[in-house]
């Protein structure tokens, strides 16, 4: 009989490259691949946090050219809340499901200490959904509606100055879950040289807060130079409009003021070319990426530990995630059933107390209706005593009347005779 | 276009393919695969007289192949022995074992805390099922194999040494190798209830030539001037790549230039999570929530233990 011995198969650990001597055809894989990937569309989310009236939605609806559907939040808001909105686009076959996520109250409040709590929670929650799901024992990834952030506009205050505190605050405590890119909000209230300044001020500030904002990726060759030169340029001051305004003979977006008319998508106005180029064009799939690998690996990771789940376990040995959860499962189970027991004890505890209480009540009444029907018995005896006196005097009285009665006539029949007598 | 580039440099540059090749030895398997890469992928041990192996063994060679920008880490799995021996039961049990170990390797990495972010991929992708050209039906070992392996990864069937077997029988014996496998219940490599409509006409036309009868060969001859490969006799020349002598071309296209893409993501999303699936609930059947009557969901037993 052919023994069933399960022999290690034996991998070539050193991988040789080949020759090939002729066309194999698997260059088409990247075809492939984008074939698959354009059938089952993307996804994408960012999320605008800015002080109310910063221009995010019309940003939005410049960046991706069409006007979603928002209506101005106001000022009076005593918490920050958000607002998230998913739109599904197309261009040309390829199929875009867009969520925009707008901060509404930001920078409202008198004390802002808590703006970025309800932020941090959002964006914990996303990344704790797609972790349920991943867990799952039924699970459908590649259906699964991905809505994890991947990239998130920080729309600074154009003052002039620097960053307010909230800024720095609020972009430390997100640098390590989100890619942060700040960008500068209504540039057209700063001339060109405050900008420049404007701009060191605030990488200078960054820099020594120790935030780590987005850098755009210079490892793939062909994009390099483009994304060293665009993370220079960081922030990028940007200026949106729906407005169309007629330039020369094309109508173009722009903001048109007495003294002249900012242009949009004019690179010497404003930097929103660049940053629609890095953000849409050039850097998506990257954002993607860096969400799901690092910032998603993180909390995952975190997570898990604050669970208890490590991959080493007591003697250093390795300790599969299976190990842990039946570890903790029986200990939960344990836990549940020692709770059980008390509860139970508790109750019967409380069960023969009630008992007893009861009892006494009972006892007592008894006792009390005891006293009362002898009571009414005595009264009873009383009373029947009384009626009868009385109806012995009754039948007396009967007969007296009834003597003298008898008597009267008698007496009076004698004295008829006497008078005859005479 | 973006994505076309990135993925050439990035995914592309670990995309892993694993085939498993099994088929009693002597049917031209390692031929085969060097033909279709037109590289000594699988190393033939050509006129030494390898001992039989007592038992089926497993055994993987891993190449780099690189064409057009695009890097392909290939993986062949070969099973020497395989249906060999006299009393051939349980001779799967090996192979199925391996398949199923990939699966867990991988299953285990995904699940550590501190995971890796390339998850290494030895996931079996195809399964290239060797059938010899007997001309008459699918044997009952075939069967047996075949049944139990088309659940756990794709199989794709394979008529060895086509030319043994003129036109008509060819056509015949497909005819009843189909016959067989609709009997039997074996769901061959493209799954019908999982395609895509767009997909549909193509995959039904690869479905009538199943399985595919191959003739492999890595000597190149010279015909009116061209340079073709095949093999000479003495009667005349079998082309490999002429699709009226064989189906090899027809195997090639669709192993490699149209559905490979599909073949390694149909083995992640179903295979892979059927396995998960399996595995999973079979280490917490004693523990399913009863309130819900449902799988517990893992988080939320493990929220609860916070309590």
């Amino acid at each position: 009989m052919a023994a069933v011995a399960v022999e290690r198969p034996p991998i070539d650990e050193k991988i040789r490259t080949l020759k090939l001597s002729g066309h194999v055809g698997f260059d088409s894989l990247p075809d492939q691949l984008v074939a698959k990937s354009t059938q089952n569309g993307f996804t994408f989310n960012i999320l605008c946090i800015g002080e109310t009236g910063m221009g995010k939605s019309t940003l939005m609806d410049t960046l991706f050219n069409t006007s979603f559907e928002s209506n101005p939040a106001p000022h009076t808001l005593p918490a920050v809340k958000l607002k998230s909105h998913t739109y599904e686009l197309q261009e040309s076959n390829v199929r875009l499901k867009l969520t925009i996520v707008d901060t509404v109250g930001y920078g409202d409040q008198i004390n802002k200490g808590d703006s970025f709590t309800a932020i941090v929670d959002y964006i914990d929650k996303q990344f704790d959904d797609y972790l349920q799901e991943e867990l799952k024992i039924k699970r459908s990834l590649s259906a699964y509606h991905d809505s994890r952030i991947h990239a998130c506009l920080y729309f600074i205050c154009p003052t002039g100055h620097g960053l307010k505190s909230i800024d720095l605050v609020c972009m430390k405590k997100l640098d390590s879950k989100v890619n942060v890119i700040p960008v500068i909000a209504k540039a057209d209230t700063i001339s060109k040289s405050e900008l420049t300044k404007f701009k060191q001020r605030i990488i200078q500030e960054i820099k020594a807060n120790g935030i780590q904002i987005y850098q755009f990726p210079t490892d793939d060759d062909t994009m390099a130079k483009v994304n060293t030169e665009m993370n220079n340029q960081i922030p990028f001051a940007v200026v949106g409009s729906t407005d169309f305004v007629r330039v020369g003979n094309k109508m173009l977006r722009a903001r048109q003021y007495p003294w002249g008319t900012v242009q949009v998508e004019n690179e010497s106005h404003c930097d929103f070319t660049k940053l629609r180029e890095m953000l849409i064009r050039t850097n998506m799939e990257d954002m993607r990426e860096v969400t799901h690998q690092r910032h998603y690996e993180l909390y995952r990771k975190k997570i898990l530990e604050t669970m208890g789940f490590s991959d080493v376990g007591q003697d250093n040995q390795p300790v599969s995630f299976q190990q842990t959860f039946e570890q903790k499962r029986v200990e939960h189970r344990e836990e549940l059933q020692r709770k059980e027991d008390e509860m139970r004890q508790t109750f019967v505890l409380r069960v023969k107390e009630k008992e007893t209480e009861l009892k006494e009540v009972e006892k007592e009444l008894y006792t009390k209706y005891d006293t009362l029907k002898r009571e009414h018995a005595e009264e009873k005896k009383r009373y029947e005593d009384l009626k009868k006196r009385l109806d012995e005097e009754k039948a007396e009285f009967q007969k007296r009347k009834h003597q003298v009665a008898t008597q009267q006539l008698t007496s009076h029949t004698l004295t008829l005779g006497k008078t005859k007598k005479k | 276009m973006r994505t076309y580039h990135q993925s050439t440099r990035r995914d592309l540059n670990c995309l892993k393919s694993d085939m498993v090749i099994k088929g009693r030895s002597g049917l031209g398997k390692s031929t085969f695969v060097n033909t279709l890469f037109k590289a000594t992928v699988a190393r033939r041990k050509s006129g030494e007289e390898e001992p039989l192996p007592s038992t089926t063994e497993v055994k993987t060679v891993s190449s780099s192949l690189s064409e057009g920008g695009v890097r392909l880490n290939l993986t062949i799995t070969d099973t020497p022995g395989f249906g060999d021996h006299i009393n051939n039961e349980n001779c799967w049990e090996p192979i199925v074992s391996y398949i199923e170990a990939q699966y867990g390797r991988y299953l285990q990495e995904e699940q550590k805390v501190d995971r890796l972010l390339h998850i290494p991929d030895t996931r079996i992708h195809c399964c290239v099922y060797f059938i010899p050209p007997t001309g008459h039906s699918l044997s009952s070992l075939d069967v047996e194999v075949l049944q139990r392996l088309d659940k756990i990864v794709n199989v794709v069937p394979v008529v060895a040494k086509a030319d043994t077997l003129t036109l008509e029988e060819r056509a015949a014996f497909k005819e009843r190798i189909r016959a067989d496998l609709s009997d039997h219940a074996i769901k061959v490599y493209p799954l019908q209830e999982y395609e895509d409509l767009d997909d549909a006409p193509e995959n039904m036309k690869i479905r009538e030539r199943l399985p595919f009868a191959v003739v492999g060969s890595t000597t190149w001859h010279e015909i009116h001037g061209k340079k073709l490969l095949g093999r000479r006799s003495n009667w005349g020349l079998v082309e490999v790549e002429n699709k009226s002598h064989n189906d090899f071309a027809y195997m090639r296209d669709m192993l490699i230039r149209t559905h490979m893409q599909d073949l390694i993501g149909s083995t992640a999303e179903r295979h892979y999570e059927n396995f998960r699936r399996a595995r999973l609930s079979t280490k917490t059947t004693s523990k399913v929530n009863i309130v819900n009557g449902q799988d517990t969901d893992h988080m939320e037993d493990l929220n609860e233990s916070k309590i």
